[in-house]
């Protein structure tokens, strides 16, 4: 579904993604784990058409995502690290525009908008604008959000991030049970070791711009002769603390959250 | 065409949720027209201009529109990291109509605030000299409203963060407004500055909706319409080359 060969990114001296490869299943939960910068957002925004690589390739569902760019776009859903709803609009007018955007004809959206609110218990709330929702109920509403357009993958960019442990759980929940009955690919990243060892079939432990493990969880605990997956991706790792230079988009998150207290 | 209408709709819908903004949104002009109306009504009479008044009216209206078009413009910045346009651009439609959807949508936004604006002029006692040049009044408003969100979009489009959003406003919007003879007559000026008003935007798109409503003009009324249809169509452009070149 995913296949990728020899993957490099450099921004300028940097290297962000050294000569990574790998590939997902059909129908595959696959989680990308690794440390802050370890360039996981910049292989989803490979991946997803948002940033052109370097050098090596990348294929989803046959597609080359640079070139057939809009073909590619209608194969995949995605939840981005930062929530994109228009917190102004309801619930339900945040899932109209985006089956006009991915042209989900009428009769086919009304249904679908249905069910996938009902399935993730949020159509009671559907007449309610998004900013009045949990941050749990935000990141449910844009996975069924991404799922509109009945996409073979979905890619999670850290999808709990900031949320409590049972919006957490919540969550998984609905995305396991949405990989067993639509048959979609998962493609997630997260820093929470639990979650990937619950969710994810294979994992690919990320670090420094290179993948630097590759397997099921057992295997990596197994390769690691590690308890739990979370030593083993310390042992892989190693347990100095990333410091990340606070970028532009940092200082924003800050002045949007100080704009926005329901955020 | 789809893609178009939905965006616009997504503007229309949130100006009209935000009512207490809009109500403040009125507070300025009201504040101009009743400062300066009373205060510099007066002076204004006494020079033999007539009423201040009547003359000022049309700049209270193009300030709003400026004002409120160019905003929205560069409101994209915020929506642009941390919100909803991500959605947007990654979605299977041409970067253009999106543009354009969300440009229709905010001129929109600011041609029913310019109306409002009118309004409360109206009732402050301004008076049009013929209702029937009204719709052509609107014609103004939607040019000027075009323009300016094109302009917001275009430097919205190549912020990256907020600091640089004091600098435009000092250096860009507030030139804008006060070198466009919203407040004072662009006759009898000294040479060179009447040349830096003649350069900008905003004086052609005042000078077009006081020809059409009192009657008087500075520029003459062909060629506020041609230079503000030029100008609008280059800043449409520009506009739409940065939104292109975003990344995310």
């Amino acid at each position: 579904m995913i296949r990728v060969q020899n993957l490099v990114k450099k921004f300028g001296d940097f290297e962000a993604v050294k000569n990574i490869s790998f590939h997902v299943e059909r129908g595959e939960i696959f989680a990308f784990l690794g440390p802050n910068g370890a360039g996981k957002t910049t292989t989803i925004k490979m991946l997803t058409t948002l940033l052109k690589p370097t050098s090596g390739s990348v294929e989803i569902d046959g597609l080359n995502p640079a070139s057939a760019q809009n073909e590619a776009r209608k194969r995949f859903g995605i939840v981005f690290q930062d929530p994109s709803l228009d917190s102004e609009l309801t619930a339900y007018e945040n899932m109209e525009i985006h089956a006009v955007l991915y042209h989900v004809p009428r009769a086919v959206r009304i249904e679908r908008i249905e069910r996938l609110m009902k399935l993730f218990e949020l159509w009671d709330r559907r007449k309610d604008a998004a900013k009045t929702f949990s941050g749990g109920m935000k990141r449910r509403l844009e996975i069924a959000r991404s799922m509109l357009h009945t996409p073979k993958i979905i890619f999670l960019d850290e999808p709990t991030l900031g949320l409590d442990p049972q919006s957490r759980n919540q969550l998984w929940t609905h995305v396991k049970h949405l990989n067993e009955t639509e048959q979609v690919t998962v493609f997630l990243t997260t820093h929470y070791m639990e979650e990937a060892d619950r969710v994810a079939q294979r994992i690919a432990i990320i670090d420094h711009g290179g993948i630097v493990a590759l397997g099921s969880s057992a295997e990596l605990k197994q390769q690691t002769g590690t308890e739990t997956l979370e030593e083993a991706f310390l042992k892989l790792t190693g347990s100095a603390i990333r410091d990340e230079s606070a970028s532009s988009a940092d200082a924003m998150r800050q002045m949007a959250k100080m704009w926005s207290p329901k955020r | 065409m789809n893609v178009i209408y939905i965006l616009w709709l997504r503007e229309v819908k949130r100006y009209f949720r935000s009512r207490p903004q809009i109500i403040a949104s009125l507070g300025q002009p009201v504040l101009y027209l009743i400062a300066f109306g009373f205060g510099m009504g007066p002076i204004f009479q006494k020079a033999g201009y007539g009423s201040y008044r009547q003359f000022m009216a049309p700049g209270i209206i193009g300030m709003s529109v400026l004002f409120m078009s160019i905003f929205s413009g560069i409101s994209l910045l915020f929506d642009r990291q941390f919100g909803f346009l991500k959605e947007t651009l990654v979605a299977p439609v041409p970067r253009l109509q999106i543009m354009l959807g969300r440009t229709l949508g905010s001129a929109t936004s600011a041609i029913i605030q310019g109306s409002l604006v009118f309004v409360v002029c109206l009732i402050a006692g301004f008076r049009p000299i013929n209702p029937a040049t009204i719709p052509l009044a609107l014609c103004f408003m939607a040019a000027i409203a075009i323009m300016f969100t094109a302009l917001g979009t275009a430097i919205g489009s190549l912020l990256t963060d907020m600091q640089g959003f004091q600098l435009i406003m000092n250096f860009l919007v507030m030139p804008i407004f006060f070198l466009s003879g919203a407040l004072y007559p662009l006759k009898n000026l000294p040479a060179a500055f009447a040349f830096v008003t003649s350069l900008d935007p905003l004086s052609y798109g005042v000078d077009g909706l006081r020809t059409v409503l009192i009657g008087s003009s500075a520029f003459g009324l062909t060629t506020d319409a041609i230079v503000m249809g030029c100008i609008t169509l280059l800043f449409i452009g520009l506009g739409t080359y940065f939104f292109s070149k975003i990344q995310l």
